[in-house]
C-alpha cells in the first residue's frame, strides 16, 4: 500500500540538508509520494528505512514483463477492481497455444497466422502477442525442436509449457542462446516440482507461473516458497477453468491483493480458456470473461481471424481509460479527394463515430467532405441528448470550417439520429439544404450511391 | 497459510421483478418470468444470493425489418413476414421471452393484430416496444396496452422525453414499462423516479441503461452497469431495478456483424464473426449486471444460455483442475 507523504517523512533522516535537490526533507517526501522524485535521491537513508519504503512502494499486483527481439508484453501494476474507478492498465497478453506433439509444420503455420494477423481498429493495428508452447511429448530434443520452429515463424515473446524442468531447461536453452534479451514465460511451478523449477527459472531470469492443487492458501503457500527460493517474478494459475470458477477465484484474487495488500496474490494471473470450454466458440466467450475480469496472460488454443478480432477489440475497449474519451479532431476531412460538387457530411469526434462514418464514405469510393464538430468526444446520440450537439453546435461547425467556399453547393447531410434538428438548422444556416442521412454509418455507401444517380 | 477470503457485506437488494401473467393472474402465458433479487454482483454465489439467472429474449418485428442484415433475415428465413410464425420459431429456439418490436408503418390495428397473434402463437411473457419515435411510439403503445390488458407486457421505448403516456397506459392496463437512458447513471435514475412518481410501483419498472455493441462503445454501457449494480447493492433504492439491455439490436448494426462484402479479409469468416459479435457484447454486459437480454440470432441464443448454465452452475468452491 502507497505510503503518504507525511508517513514517509517519518523514515527520512529529517535534517533537511538539501543534498536531494529539495530544501526539506519534508518537500522530498511529498515528491516522493507523488512519485514524482527517487528514494536514490537521498544518500541517508537508513537501510532499515529503504526496505519499509520499497515494500510499501511495491505495487499490490507486480508488474510482469515478457518480451523478445523488441517485443514486450506486460502484465500487472493493476490498481482498482472496475474499471470505472480508475482505470485498468496494462492489457492482458493473448497468446495462442502449440503443442510439441503437434506436426512440426502445422505449428510452424500455426505460429507464422498468428504472428501476421493485423487488423486496423478506429487507426490502430491491434495484434496478438505471441505464441505458447507446451512441452507435451515429455522429451527435451522434441520440445527444443518445436520451441525452434515456432521461433523461426515469429519473433514475438514466448510461453513455455511442461511440468518436468528438463526438458523445458531445453526450450528456455535454445531461445535465449540465439538472442540475449529474450524474456519468455515458464510454466510452470507445482507442489511436485517447484524447486527445480524455482532453480531453473532463477538460472534463466525469467518468470515463473505457478499451479497449485488446490485452493487459494495452496497457491499462497506455493508462491511463498518460489519466492523464498529467489524467483520474483512470478505468474499465478487460479486452477479452476469454468465460468463461475474463473470468476470467483480471479475476482478473489484482486480483492486480495488490492485491499488486503496480501503480498502472496499480488502477481498477475494466466489463464487457459481453452481448457474450461467445449471448443472454440466457447473459449472465446470465457477468454474475453478474462480479459474483463483480471487476467494478465491468456493463453488460447484455437486461432481464427472471426474469433480473434472481435476480442482483440474487446480488450482495447475494457482497458480504455474512461477519464479519455478517445477523440479526433474537430474539422473538415478530406475523404477520397473532394471536389465542390462532393457532398458535406457531419458528425460528432468520437473516434468510433468518425471512424465508422470516414471508413465506410472511403470504402465507397466516393468523394466527400466530412465536417467532424467537436461534441466532447461522445456519440451523435449521446451527444445529442446531451446537447452537444445540436443545430447551434452543427452551424458554428459548418461555418468554422469554412467548407462553404470549397463547394458550389449548399446541401448538408445530417446523421439520421438527429432528423429533427432538420428545421432548426435551416434556420440556423440560411440558404443551405438540410438533407436526412441514415442513422448508421454501415448504410451510408447506398446513401451516397443514391445521391449520385 | 490461511487466505481470509474477503467478502462484501452489501446492504441493497436488486428487487424482484416478473414479467407476464398466467390464466390465474388474468393472462394466458403458461408460466411467467422472474429476474432480479440478487444480493451480490454478477455470479459471485460465494458471496450472496443470484435467485434467478439472467434472461434471454428474442427480437421478433411487427413487418420484415428490411434493414435487418441479410444473415439474420437469412437465417430466420420465411417467418420474418408472420409475427406469429416468428413467435413460434422464436419459442423454438429457446427464448425466455420476446421482444415485439413495431414499424413506423404500422397502422393501430397491424400494431394490435401482431400483439394479439404473437400471444396467441407463444406461451412466451412479451415486451413490446413502438418503433422508438415518440408520437408513433405513443400511437400504437396505447392501443397495445389495452388489448393485452392482463398479461404483464412490458410496454417501451420509455424515455425521458416521452415517457408519460406510455406509463400511464401500463397504470391503466397492469403493465410494466422499461426505463431506457443513454448510458448515464445520473439520467437512468432520475427516470426511474419521473416514471415512479407517476404511481407506477418499482415492481413494474425494467431499468434500460442501453448499451454500445463491442467496438462501438460497449466500455460505456459495461461501466454505467457495472456502476449501477453496485449503487443498488450499495441500498440506492432508485437504482436497484433489474437491469434490461438490447445488445442484439446494437451488435446487428455493427459493420462486423451486419455486412459480410467489402470489409477488410482479417476480419474472417462472416457467421463466426457475426455470431461471436452478438455474443460477447450481451455475455459481457451479463456480467457487468444485466439480468435480461434481448437477441436476434438463434445461434447467439443457445450460446449465450449456455454461458449463463455455467455461470449459475457452480455455487459452491470452483471446479479444481488436478496439478
Ligand atoms: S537529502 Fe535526505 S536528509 Fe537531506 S534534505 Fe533530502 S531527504 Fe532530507
Amino acid at each position: 500500500m502507497a505510503l503518504s507523504g507525511l508517513e514517509i517523512y517519518k523514515l527520512l533522516p529529517r535534517t533537511n540538508c538539501g543534498d536531494c535537490d529539495f530544501p526539506t526533507c519534508l518537500a522530498f517526501a511529498m515528491k516522493l509520494a507523488a512519485k514524482q522524485a527517487e528514494l536514490a535521491d537521498c544518500p541517508y537513508v537508513t537501510d532499515e528505512a529503504k526496505v519499509e519504503l520499497e515494500a510499501a512502494s511495491q505495487p499490490p499486483v507486480r508488474l510482469i514483463t515478457l518480451s523478445s527481439n523488441g517485443h514486450k508484453v506486460e502484465a500487472g501494476n493493476e490498481t482498482v477492481l472496475f474499471r470505472h474507478e480508475k482505470r485498468f492498465f496494462h492489457k492482458c497478453g493473448l497468446f495462442v497455444r502449440v503443442k510439441d506433439t503437434d506436426d512440426l509444420e502445422a505449428v510452424k503455420n500455426v505460429a507464422s497466422e498468428v504472428d501476421g494477423f493485423t487488423v486496423d481498429y478506429v487507426g490502430l493495428d491491434l495484434e496478438l502477442d505471441g505464441m505458447a508452447v507446451e512441452a507435451a511429448s515429455g522429451d527435451p530434443d522434441t520440445f527444443a525442436e518445436c520451441v525452434e520452429a515456432v521461433r523461426s515463424a515469429t519473433e514475438k515473446p514466448l510461453i513455455l509449457i511442461g511440468s518436468d524442468p528438463d526438458v523445458l531447461k531445453a526450450g528456455v536453452a535454445s531461445l535465449t542462446a540465439k538472442a540475449s534479451g529474450t524474456v519468455p514465460l515458464l510454466y510452470g511451478a507445482t507442489p511436485e516440482n517447484w524447486e527445480s523449477m524455482a532453480a531453473l527459472a532463477k538460472k534463466a531470469d525469467v518468470p515463473l507461473g505457478v499451479r497449485p492443487g488446490g485452493g487459494l492458501e495452496e497457491l499462497a503457500e506455493l508462491t511463498e516458497q518460489v519466492k523464498g527460493a529467489g524467483v520474483q517474478n512470478i505468474v499465478l494459475d487460479p486452477a479452476a477453468r469454468d465460468f463461475a470458477g474463473t470468476l470467483t477465484r480471479m475476482t478473489q484474487m484482486r480483492r486480495l491483493a488490492l485491499k488486503k495488500n496480501f503480498r502472496p496474490l499480488g502477481y498477475p494471473i494466466i489463464t487457459f480458456p481453452g481448457e474450461g470450454a467445449e471448443g472454440p466458440e466457447e473459449e472465446v466467450v470465457l477468454a474475453s470473461q478474462h480479459i474483463a475480469k483480471y487476467g494478465g496472460f491468456i493463453v488460447l488454443d484455437h486461432f481464427s481471424q472471426a474469433s480473434a478480432y472481435p476480442l482483440l477489440v474487446f480488450r482495447e475497449n475494457v482497458f480504455t481509460d474512461p477519464q479519455e474519451p478517445i477523440q479526433v479532431e474537430p474539422g473538415l476531412y478530406e475523404i477520397n479527394d473532394p471536389t465542390p460538387d462532393s457532398p458535406v457530411m457531419i458528425t460528432t469526434n468520437f473516434s468510433i463515430t468518425y471512424f465508422s462514418v470516414a471508413n465506410e464514405v472511403e470504402s465507397a469510393g466516393v468523394p466527400g467532405w466530412l465536417i467532424v464538430a467537436d461534441a466532447e468526444g461522445m456519440s451523435v446520440l449521446t451527444a445529442w441528448a446531451a446537447g452537444e450537439f445540436d443545430a447551434d453546435r452543427i452551424a458554428k461547425s459548418v461555418n468554422a470550417t469554412g467548407v462553404a467556399d470549397k463547394i458550389d453547393h449548399q446541401k448538408l447531410v445530417i446523421p439520421g439520429h438527429v432528423a429533427v434538428l432538420s428545421g432548426e438548422l435551416e434556420e440556423e444556416l440560411p440558404g443551405w439544404d438540410i438533407l436526412v442521412g441514415p442513422r448508421e454509418a454501415v448504410d451510408l455507401p447506398a446513401f451516397l450511391k443514391l445521391g449520385n444517380e | 497459510m490461511t487466505v481470509e477470503i474477503p467478502v462484501e457485506k452489501w446492504p441493497g437488494q436488486v428487487r424482484e421483478i416478473t414479467l407476464g401473467a398466467t390464466a390465474d393472474e388474468g393472462g394466458t402465458r403458461s408460466h411467467t418470468v422472474t429476474v432480479g433479487g440478487e444480493t451480490t454482483l454478477p455470479f459471485l454465489h460465494f458471496e450472496g444470493e443470484i435467485p434467478h439467472p439472467p434472461v434471454v429474449g428474442i427480437e421478433i418485428a411487427s413487418r420484415r425489418p428490411d434493414d435487418w442484415s441479410p444473415l439474420l433475415l437469412e437465417t430466420w428465413s420465411d417467418v420474418v413476414d408472420d409475427p406469429a410464425a416468428w413467435a413460434k420459431a422464436a419459442e423454438e429456439a429457446g427464448a425466455d421471452i420476446l421482444l415485439l418490436t413495431l414499424s413506423l408503418e404500422d397502422s393501430v390495428d397491424d400494431a394490435t393484430s401482431a400483439v394479439r397473434q404473437v400471444l396467441e402463437a407463444c406461451d412466451l411473457p412479451l415486451i413490446v416496444f413502438g418503433p422508438g419515435q415518440a408520437d408513433k411510439d405513443n400511437e400504437l403503445i396505447v392501443p397495445v396496452a389495452e388489448e393485452g390488458a392482463g398479461e404483464r407486457l412490458v410496454l417501451g421505448v420509455c424515455e425521458e422525453k416521452n415517457y408519460r403516456t406510455i406509463v400511464a397506459a401500463a397504470l391503466a392496463h397492469d403493465h410494466l414499462v422499461n426505463s431506457r437512458t443513454p448510458m448515464d447513471v445520473n439520467l437512468a435514475k432520475q427516470l426511474i423516479i419521473l416514471i415512479h412518481d407517476m404511481g407506477l410501483p418499482l415492481e413494474q419498472i425494467l431499468m434500460d441503461p442501453t448499451t454500445g455493441a463491442l467496438g462501438y462503445g460497449i466500455e460505456y454501457g459495461y461501466s454505467v452497469m457495472e456502476r449501477l449494480r453496485l449503487a443498488a447493492l450499495q441500498g440506492d433504492s432508485m437504482t436497484q431495478q433489474p437491469m434490461l439491455v438490447t445488445p442484439g439490436e446494437e451488435a446487428w448494426k455493427a459493420k462486423e456483424a451486419k455486412v459480410g462484402d467489402d470489409v477488410p479479409a482479417e476480419w474472417g469468416d462472416w457467421g463466426e464473426r457475426a455470431i461471436n459479435w452478438e455474443t460477447l457484447t450481451a455475455t459481457s454486459l451479463i456480467q457487468s449486471g444485466a439480468d435480461l437480454v434481448v437477441l436476434r440470432h438463434p445461434e447467439t441464443v443457445q450460446r449465450v444460455q449456455k454461458t449463463i448454465d455455467a455461470l449459475m452452475a457452480e455455487a459452491g468452491e470452483p471446479e479444481l483442475v488436478a496439478a
